[in-house]
């Protein structure tokens, strides 16, 4: 008998409670394999002589990375919470915003719905409350 | 023999480093923040004060490891640092110094103690690593100390639970204090505080987890340290989770702290910032004056 480490995490209660925060996608093994291929076109940013390519025929260099048509129009789109659907994960999507010479705080905007010019107030205001967004089931 | 002197919490948001280079510290947005730093900058510049080496945890955000290599801990052994490029140029600051042997020692050591450490010789630092530079020694020609850059990852889950984190903070602690060389060895926690960067809930911020986490961080990081990371995530935001590297620089310290200082800004971008100095308590200095600086929203109730 092995001597017993630790409690362990029941890994698919783990996963399951992520489902349960509103308005969030937490980047989890199956997103990152789903994203692999446009996370790693994102990171492909990260080099000016790639970002120069990029910028002079986006649909063409996407061309080069093998993603989903979905993935492909919302890189297109600029279309930050389709990337997330299709497996993005922010931090590598910030190689995307960063050549349009855009910032997190555009980034994230964005994906609220928001107008930038709202979004930058909210967060002047204290940002948003935690108050009913902390979980779909008990509504907290 | 080495001796973890000081942990320090910084924010490593690079809407910092854009400010600075842009020549914005001083406006109505980022003056506070600025402020709120400058009594750090004074501080570690006094005798005693200024570290020999910074062991600085940080997360790398999709820069030195891509989707291909995705280590939960690593310890930067070279002898040099260069700032990425991470889609707008290298931020234009100082490469970071490493310090090799004490780099070498801590990563055996760890890894006798049970963390697996991945060594990394050759890595470019982010923003996470060169924004708290920034922001505590401002703009030098090279940065006062060396510097081992310490990554963890907080970005594919799962990250280490805020108990490991906890641990190989104290498992760094043992490992500097075996290192038979004097040195003034600073650990440095980086990250946070609440924030949350995508999706329709981005924009989240939440003062009073933030200000309970700062409370417990410094008299109680035991118990804080078995948090999950449900709590994190709903409490805190999607990107609140980098608080737990927190806890690495506070395992680093032992048990009890005196709180020097605390520095708490919302918002900066799409963060609430929490800037914290703390000494083990057996060799504290003097906390600093005012001890306690709130400023932004933070102030409203």
């Amino acid at each position: 008998m092995s001597e017993k480490k630790k409690e362990r995490i029941n890994i698919h209660e783990y996963l399951a409670e992520f489902d349960d925060i509103p308005g969030t996608r937490v980047f989890t093994a199956a997103r990152a394999r789903k994203g692999y291929n446009l996370n790693q076109f994102a990171m492909s940013l990260m080099k000016e002589e790639n970002r120069k390519r990029f910028l002079a025929d986006e649909s063409a260099y996407l061309n080069e990375w093998n993603l989903t048509p979905a993935a492909k129009q919302a890189v297109l789109d600029r279309n930050y919470n389709a990337m997330i659907d299709e497996g993005g994960n922010v931090y590598f999507l910030s190689k995307l915003f960063s050549t349009d010479g855009k910032s997190f705080q555009f980034a994230a905007g964005s994906m609220t719905g928001m107008t930038q010019e709202e979004y930058a107030e909210m967060m002047i205001k204290g940002g948003r409350s935690p108050e009913g967004v902390r979980s779909l089931k008990k509504g907290i | 023999m080495a001796r973890v002197t000081t942990g320090i919490t910084s924010s490593h948001i690079p809407a910092l480093g854009a400010a600075i280079q842009t020549g914005k510290t001083g406006d109505d947005y980022w003056g506070p923040v600025f402020a709120g730093y400058e009594p750090i900058k004074e501080w570690i510049k006094q005798p005693g004060n200024m570290p020999d080496v910074v062991v600085l945890v940080y997360n790398d955000h999709a820069s030195a490891f891509d989707m291909n290599i995705i280590p939960t801990f690593a310890i930067g052994c070279a002898e040099r640092f260069k700032p990425a490029d991470e889609g707008w140029g290298p931020r234009p600051v100082p490469d970071v110094i490493g310090h090799p042997d004490l780099a070498w020692h801590i990563a055996q050591s760890l890894i006798l103690d049970d963390f697996d450490m991945t060594i990394m010789n050759n890595m470019d630092v982010d923003h996470g690593c060169t924004v708290p530079l920034s922001m505590i020694f401002g703009e030098p020609e090279e940065w006062p100390c060396k510097i081992i850059p310490f990554p963890v990852n907080v970005v594919t889950y799962p990250p280490p639970s805020g108990r490991r984190c906890f641990n190989l903070g104290d498992s760094i602690k043992a490992a500097v204090e075996s290192f038979p060389e004097d040195l003034n060895v600073h650990v440095w926690g980086t990250g946070g505080m609440s924030h949350q960067l995508q999706g329709p809930r981005a924009g989240l911020i939440n003062k009073e987890f933030d200000l309970d986490f700062i409370e417990r961080i410094i008299k109680d990081p035991e118990e804080l340290s078995h948090m999950p990371h449900i709590q994190y995530l709903r409490e805190a935001g999607s990107e609140g989770i980098e608080l737990v590297m927190w806890l690495i620089m506070r395992g680093a310290l032992g048990d009890k702290v005196k709180d020097l200082y605390t520095f708490y800004h919302i918002p900066a971008s799409n963060t609430a910032l929490g800037a914290l100095v703390l000494q083990p308590e057996d060799i504290a200095g003097e906390p600093f004056e005012p001890r306690r600086v709130m400023s932004g929203h933070s102030l409203t109730a």
